[in-house]
Formats: C-alpha cells, structure tokens, sequence
C-alpha cells in the first residue's frame, strides 16, 4: 500500500512570523483536558508566544513532570522534543538537558503539585543554580489528575468540593522564587490572555531561571463556590500591578508609551521588556519592596500579577551568574564537542598514569 | 617461642592508628617502596565512617607469589593505638610481632608469650626532635615507618624518591620525613635484630604494573570514554569517584583557546536529581553518568525505571557499601546485587557490570557508555568500597586510539530529513533497538518521551496490545544486551566438577583459595560473572558441573538467587559462602568453607590426598 502524505491546506492570508511559519505550525496534539480547563488557555497562549518569538520549533525543549497540567507539553510545539518526566522531577531533567546543550530555548511546565508538593526540592535548587529556562506553574490549588485533593497552594479557608476547608498556610511559589533569589518572577492568570502572552514572551527571552505561575481554574475539582481559585473567584480578586509588554529588538520603543508612564527593561539580546506600572506603589526593579508589596497583597487576599520582579541586568551581566557561566562550560554545546577533543589518547594516559607507577 | 621462618616477601602487616593523624601517607609510604621493590603488594584501609579519632586500620600483604587478597593472618602488628591494644595484640598470628610505641609502658601488650614485641618510644623521640603539637603527631607516624624499613629491610633512598615525588612543590617536608623515619630506622638498627625473617628482598614482578583504586580507575575511565555531564550527591564510598573525575577533567578538558571546561560536574540536591540529571543529559546527547552507594540506589529507583521504559541511556557507578539502611558506611559488600538488577517498580530489568579490580572499572567504564547508548537504556556498573577505595596491584591501562565512542542508533539531520515519519520505539532492524533522534536536530525528528504507556510509535497510549508490543520488544532487547555484555572469565584448569562461581571482588581471594585447595589436593574450577544479563557460557558452565560453592559478600545470597532465577540451574547444586563482616573476603574463608562441605574433602578427591603442613603461599 502507499501513501500519499495529505497537503495541509493553509490559506494565504494567515499571518506567518519571521520563519514564515503559521501560529498552526506551533500547536501540538489534541488537548485531552476538561472542557473549559485553565491549562488549555495557557496552552494557546505558549502557542501564540512561541509564534510571535519566531522559534525554530526543533530548537523548544518541552519539559514536565506528572499531572493534568504536565500533561500539555504533548498540546505545543509539536515538532519539538518533549520529555515527561516522573512527578516532581522536571527540574533535574531539565538541569541535565540543558547542561547538554545550552543552545535550545527550555520550557518547562508543571503543575501546583508537582512544584509545591513532591517537587519542591527540586523546584528550588534549579533557581539556586539559575538554570537558563522558562519555568511555568499551572497553579488551580488541587491535584486534578488524582481528583481534587489540596495541594500545597491551596489557600487558608478555601473549600474544597467535598466540603473541607483548608486550614494549612500556602507556599506562594512567587514569594519563594524571589526569596531564592530567581531574577525573573511573573504571575498571571490563564483568563488573561493579554497579559499572559508578553509575560511568556519575555521569560522565554530571559537569560537564566524565569518563574512564571499561572493561576490556571480546575474546571472539574475547584471551581465552586467556596474555592479561592476558582474562575469568579480568581476574576474579583487578581490585581494586575505591572504590565509587561514585550518588544523585540529591532522594533522602537515609540507612541504607545508617554514619557515616564513605563520603564524599559533591557534583556540580553538586546529586545526590551517595557514595564508599566498599574500599581503607583510598586517597583518590579527592588526586589525586597516586591516582595512586601505581594505578600502584604496576599495578606488580604489580592494576587499581584504581571512581571513582579526582574533583575534589569537579566540576570547575567554583573548580575546572577547563569548556570552555564557558573560551570565555565563552551559556547558550543557540550553534546556536540567532538570525541578527540575529550579524550587524552594513549600518550596521555601514559602521562597520567606516571604518579600510580 | 615459635619463629617465622622464610617469610621473605610474603607476609601481612597491619597498622593500627586513629583517624586524622596524617597515618595515611605513612602507610602509602610503605606499601608504594615495598611495590616499587618489584614485589607484589595489596593496601587495605578500614576506616571508621568519621573524620577524626576513631580507629583505623591499615592492612598491608606482601606477596611473592601475587596473591592480593586479605590473607586472613597478621604477621606483624603495628600498634599506635592505645585504645585498640587488647584487639590488637589478639589478632597477631603465632610466631608474628607486634611493635608499639614504647614512650608509655604497656602491660596489655605482654600478654602473649607467642608472639614477639617490640617496643620503640615514638612520641618521645619525636617530641624530643620535631617542635609543634601538629607535627609531632604526623611526625610519630612517619617514624614507625622508618622502624618497620629496618624491620623489613626497606631501601631508605627508594623512601626518599617517593617522598620527593609527593612533596615536589615542597621539599622542605621531604627533608624533615627522612628525619622521623632515620630516627625510627636507627633506633629499630641499635635495639632489634634487624632484619626480621618477614623482610622484603628486591624482585622483579612489578614491572608493567600501576597500584591504582578502583574509584580512580574508573573516572579515568569516564574522562576517556568522552562523558562530559556528570550530576552526584555525595556519599561513601563513591565520593573519590566523582573528586577524581573532577580533578582529571580539571587537567586534561580545557580549552586551551578560551579556558572553556568541555565537562559539567554538578553536585545535585540529591541522588534523584543526580539521575535525574543525567537522564536528561543522555537523552539530549551527552554521556553522562553519576556515582553512589546503595542509599542512593534506593532513592534513584522511580527514575530508574523512566530511563528503562522511556529508553534513555544513563551509566551509574554504585561502589557498594554495607547495608541495610546507613548500614556501616565505611565498610564493603556487595549487597545491591538485587536492588540493581530489578530497580524500581514494574517490569524492568538492568544492565549491570561487575568489575573484580581497578584495572576492570576502567575498561567496564568505557563499556558501559557503550552499552548504554547502544541499548538505549540504563547501564550500572558495580563495584564496592574493597574495589573502589582500596590501592590494588594491576595491569598499567592501556587505551586504544583508534577507540570511538558507539553512539548506537542515533539520526542525523540527513537521515531524519529522508524519513517519511519518524517512529522512535519501532523494531527495524529486529535486534529490539529502536532509532532515537536528539534534540535541536530536525522538527520531523521531535517525539515524546514519556514513562506513561507509549505505542511503538511513540503516542500515548492505554491501549493493551499497543502497550505489549513495546514491552514485548523490551525483552527482545535484553536477548541482543546478552549478546553484547563482557562474557563470564572461566578457568577450568581445577579439571573437576566442583566450580566456584562468583563476582567482583572476591575475585583475587578465590584465585588464591584455589591454589591453597590444589596444594591439598583439592581442584575447583571457577567462572566469574561479569555482567547481568548472563551471558550464554554462564548457563553452559553451571550445568556443566555436578556441587557449585556461590561466593559473595552479603548475608542473604543475592547473587545466588540471581542465578536460580535468570539460568535454569538446580538450586539443590548450588551452596553458598556468605562473607558479609564487611571486612574485605579473604582467602582462608573461602577454603575453610569448601572443605567443610563433606562432599569436597580432600579424601573424597582424585589425587594427593594428604593435607601437606602448610599451603605454599598461605596461612589457612
Ligand atoms: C511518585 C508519584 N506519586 C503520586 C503520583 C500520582 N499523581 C499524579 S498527578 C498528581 C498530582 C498532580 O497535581 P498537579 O501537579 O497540581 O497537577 P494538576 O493535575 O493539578 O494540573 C499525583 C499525586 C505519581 N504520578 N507519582
Ligand atoms: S481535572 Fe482539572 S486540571 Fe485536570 S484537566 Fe480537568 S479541569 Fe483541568
Ligand atoms: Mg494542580
């Protein structure tokens, strides 16, 4: 039998980005989420950032662990690699993948459990390390995938859809990657596409770790009345402080912005992060202010969203050494070294060997 | 009182120290001048599991005949610690010696009228010769060195070519370690008759040999099999593993151009994000291993079983350690006989290399790489602390130039872009090894990995029979890993149907152990496991003998369950000797268990029959 491949039938006036590439050519396999579940709001919006960012779609490196929202790295992308690990453990994938070659842009994405819970080790550690990646937290205060059970974001007195109350404080993924130092912080919400594309354009054009934590509805185990993370409850209470918008390099910053109305924010490639303030009280450059802006906000409830800490030196020069800068690694990706450049041959050996005669 | 006689080059000698006092460079000392005398030597530490004051012990057998094993007997004792005396003093063979440092009399040393004791008074002389409280410990230790160079009749100038060799960048030190060693050598010359008959006469069986541990042969092994990611949590003892990679790389994988390091060494948070690590290493085309001990075995487990189903190629070293548990970290067995080859939850089975010396743990480093990226799948290589840590008299290791790298079934660029659709878990070439493809490469080349159920053409799936299919050539798999893994050594030169089967370390102690039992008349054939899958001449020799003695280290006979449930031998053949002491195997265990087995005594045997006195090369 042969076959004869079927011709995608695109039409000539969809959009094409710097690669003449659709959007359609960054989307993955069908979703086999809840209708109406957060993650597949972020999922669209990682699509639409990758297209705007041009990325050679082999060159994205899907990473994640377990649970309906690691699940969507297969829902992207589809002609990158991905890897879904075990639970809690992308981060110490993502470490080994990128220490193989640091040329590919790393995405990964994880859920509230998987971060918070089992993961949270490993969470830390690879902001300690400044591991050059887009980390992304689909954050809807339950395990979805084992039916609805807290998890460690879940906030004190919500309830859950049985009826019990949460009585344990929440570990605000923000609050700690900013307290480890991470020199890119972001929150956002899965309903707020316009908010939510620039931010993933930004963190994927930041060098070293970018933590972004979506607050992404369960539509199915914490959508109810009585849940701090449900979509009516999520809409009221989340406060956009700084809006972040994202400008490529070779675009000028021109009309949209009045004088001192927003602060440009250089990344390492040269394309800019303009930041604006909705907040008057809050400043995205100080990071110990940022940090008693958000939990003095969470205190009565409120999530701070948008770009809410950046380290204006992207987290490279003078600023936080880059993993790869840390370990002295080749420009060139260690996978691609060639083998007589590892190996010190038979006369080395002899050499070596002298001090064990 | 009974004297040792003819004892020239054949002798055990055993340091009795506490920890931290710098006793390690005087028994390296020792151990190297008696080595570069031509003759050879074995070096065995038993160190407590903490960093200062404890007792350690440092175990050195001169042996014309090669034997490198533990002899089980201790000819000469050297007692620096008070603390140990009793134990001490008790362990000395009849007719053996004892020095101690005489600077405090010592009553619980007299006790036996056996053994002949010699007194020097160390600290005295040294307090009296050296100034600082620091340097009159170090400096006590470097003395009894020079007493046992006169004992055994040591070359001082081949002791003073070592220490310069140590202490090239500071000769200072070289001058005021011959001062404590003359001052041991001349006191030991005017007060006993020197030599002893256990002494050390020049020979010439060293040549072509290095003494290496099994650690550092086995980073060298990594740095030339081209690893470049190596991810570890720290823990004894594999630590000098990952410090010896390290310092290798350190030296021979810089840029000269840029400085650039051409290797990521990454100490982890733990053993999980250490494997985890370096699966995501090899899946993106680096080879990358990690080195650790049975606890971290237990913690890599989930992650091990990924890199089985997913088909991810990973090399792990475990130098195993006494368990269960923290078990007696500085102490050796081999007790994760099990733990490895069936690691983690499900249906998996693993690759495991057991290396019998350092010179193996290079080699079986560099075929483990191999393996692990031809098969696609994890590879573990285990050694054990008596391997890892101790210095062993080996082959000098050679390394062939014209060695690549064996990548296995990796595409290219060109190859993917010709393919009408990439499948990455399809059979094509029937040997049960899919192609693989990196990433970065070609987006016709991108799949998903996963460890969730995946069809062989890499979707998801819960459908049975697309789950079996890929299971199913999982064991297809493992019969071409049987083909390609390091075949069991077989000397069957013992011309019997009695055979000793065994693995790893306990290889030197049963080499001996044989020619003890053929000196009585006893001939055992032998087959050392190499590897898990068992290759084929593994089955051929288990049937091909009538009563097989399993020797391991570990109380519940993990190697012999090992064998009962992956060959179709009778367990009812097959009798274990269990050393698991945690003290390396020696070769008297071995013979005193094969002839307590009533169906292999001497009598019963073709040949001699009558015990001679005593082994040529022994002291059962
Ligand atoms: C070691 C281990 N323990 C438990 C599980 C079961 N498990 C699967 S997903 C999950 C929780 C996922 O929660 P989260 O990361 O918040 O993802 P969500 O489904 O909410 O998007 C758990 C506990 C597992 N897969 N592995
Ligand atoms: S269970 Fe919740 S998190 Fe999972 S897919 Fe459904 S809505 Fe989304
Ligand atoms: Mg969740």
């Amino acid at each position: 039998m042969t076959f004869i491949a079927k011709p995608k039938v695109v039409h000539p006036s969809l959009p094409r980005n710097a690669l003449g590439l659709i959007r359609r050519d960054y989307e993955g396999a069908l979703s086999t989420l809840c209708a109406g579940c957060g993650h597949d709001s972020i999922t669209a919006a990682i699509v639409e950032a990758c297209w705007r960012q041009s990325l050679e779609p082999q060159n994205v490196v899907k990473l994640s662990g377990i649970g309906c929202s690691s699940k969507t790295t297969a829902y992207f992308v589809s002609g990158g690699h991905g890897f879904n690990s075990v639970h809690g453990r992308m981060p110490s994938i993502a470490t080994g993948a990128n220490a193989a070659n640091r040329r590919l842009t790393y995405i990964g994405v994880s859920g509230d459990g998987d971060t918070l819970s089992i993961g949270l080790g490993q969470f830390c550690h690879a902001i300690r390390r400044n591991l050059d990646m887009l980390y992304i937290i689909e954050n809807n205060g339950v395990y979805g995938l084992t039916k609805g059970q807290f998890s460690a974001s879940a906030d004190v007195g919500t309830k859950a859809k049985k009826g019990e109350t949460n009585f344990q404080p929440p570990i605000d993924p923000v609050l700690l990657a900013m307290t480890l130092g991470a020199s890119f912080v972001a929150r956002s919400f899965s309903g707020d596409k316009q908010q939510l594309v620039p931010l993933i354009e930004a963190g994927l054009r930041h060098r070293g770790f970018a933590l972004l934590d979506v607050l992404s509805p369960c539509v199915t185990f914490n959508d109810h009345e009585g849940s701090t993370k449900s979509y009516a409850y999520t809409r009221e209470h989340y406060e956009p402080a700084v809006q972040a918008d994202f400008v490529p390099p070779e675009r000028e910053i021109t009309a949209e912005y009045g004088p001192g109305e927003a602060l440009a924010v250089t990344m390492h490639d040269g394309s800019r992060i303009m930041l604006r303030k909705l907040d008057a009280a809050y400043d995205p450059t100080d990071r110990g202010a940022a940090q008693a802006r958000v939990q003095e906000r969470l205190k009565s409830g409120e999530f701070l969203t948008g770009l809410l800490y950046v380290d204006p030196d992207g987290g490279v020069e003078g600023g936080r050494q880059e993993f790869h800068q840390v370990n002295g690694t080749p420009e060139e990706p260690l996978n691609s070294l060639p083998y007589d450049t590892l190996s010190p041959g038979s006369n080395g050996l002899a050499k070596i060997l002298a001090r064990y005669r | 009182m009974p004297t040792v006689t003819n004892r020239i080059n054949d002798f055990t000698i055993k340091i009795a120290t506490v920890n931290g006092t710098g006793s390690a460079s005087a028994n390296t000392l020792l151990m190297k001048s008696i080595f570069r005398s031509g003759i050879p030597v074995m070096g065995k530490n038993y160190f407590p599991s903490n960093i200062q004051g404890l007792p350690t012990w440092y175990e050195i057998r001169v042996s014309r005949e090669g034997h490198l094993a533990r002899s089980g007997a201790i000819d000469l004792m050297v007692a620096m610690n008070a603390e140990t005396y009793s134990r001490d003093v008790k362990e000395v063979s009849s007719g053996g010696y004892l020095v101690y440092d005489s600077t405090w009399p010592r009553p619980v040393l007299l006790g036996r009228s056996d053994i002949t004791v010699l007194g020097a008074p160390l600290a005295r002389m040294c307090n009296e010769a050296f100034n600082g409280v620091r340097t009159r410990i170090l400096m006590k230790n470097i003395c009894y060195a020079g007493i046992l160079a006169a004992l055994l009749d040591l070359d001082l100038e081949r002791i003073r070519e070592l220490l310069a060799e140590t202490y090239a960048k500071k000769p200072q030190l070289v001058e005021s370690n011959m001062k404590a060693i003359g001052l041991g050598y001349d006191y030991a010359r005017q007060n006993f008759s020197c030599p002893l008959p256990l002494k050390i006469e020049k020979m010439d069986r060293t040549g072509g040999h290095i003494m290496i541990d099994g650690n550092t042969a086995a980073a060298l092994g990594c740095l030339f099999a081209g690893a470049t990611v190596a991810a570890w949590y720290p823990i004894t003892p594999s630590t000098s593993l990952m410090d010896a990679f390290k310092g290798f790389c350190d030296r021979n994988r810089i840029d000269p151009r840029t400085g650039a390091k051409r290797f990521a060494f990454i100490q982890a948070e733990d053993e999980l994000a250490a494997i985890g690590m370096v699966i995501g290493a090899s899946w993106n085309g680096c080879r990358s291993f990690t080195a650790t001990s049975g606890p971290g075995i237990s913690l890599m487990n989930e992650f091990l079983g990924l890199a089985y189903y997913a088909e991810v190629p990973a090399v792990i070293f475990d130098i195993q350690r006494v368990g269960p548990s923290t078990g007696m970290p500085t102490r050796t067995q081999q007790c994760d006989v099990m733990a490895c080859a069936y690691a983690s939850h499900g249906d998996t089975r693993h690759i495991c290399l057991y290396p019998a010396n350092p010179e193996e743990c290079f080699y079986m480093a560099g075929q483990a790489f191999d393996l692990a990226e031809r098969l696609q799948t994890p590879v573990m290589v285990l050694s054990d602390l008596d391997v890892g840590m101790n210095d062993w008299m080996c082959r000098e290791l050679k390394w062939d130039d014209a060695y690549r790298p064996d990548r296995g079934k990796v595409l290219d660029k060109a190859q993917i872009e010709k393919l009408e659709k990439f499948h990455r878990f399809l059979d094509k070439d029937g040997d049960g090894i899919p192609y693989r493809t990196l990433p970065g490469v070609h987006p016709k080349g991108a799949y998903f990995a996963r460890g969730s159920g995946h069809s062989q053409y890499g979707a998801y799936t819960e459908d049975s029979a697309e789950y079996q299919i890929v299971l199913d050539r999982l064991v297809k798999k493992w019969a071409t890993a049987k083909k390609l893994v390091p075949r069991a050594v077989i000397d069957a030169t013992g011309g019997s149907d009695i055979g000793i089967v065994s693995l790893g370390s306990c290889d030197s102690a049963i080499r001996e152990a044989m020619a003890i039992l053929k000196a009585r008349g006893v001939g055992v054939n032998y087959m050392r496991v190499r590897s898990f899958p068992f290759s084929e001449d593994v089955e051929r020799f288990l049937a091909a003998h009538r009563l097989l003695f399993v020797v391991e280290q570990n109380r519940d006979a993990q190697f012999r369950a090992l064998l009962t449930l992956e060959t179709a031998v009778e367990k009812s053949k097959l009798r274990s000797l269990l050393h698991y002491s945690g003290l390396s195997i020696s070769s008297s265990f071995i013979v005193e268990g094969i002839l307590a087995e009533g169906e292999v005594r001497p009598e019963t045997m073709p040949g001699p029959g009558a015990l001679p006195p005593r082994a040529a090369s022994g002291t059962v």
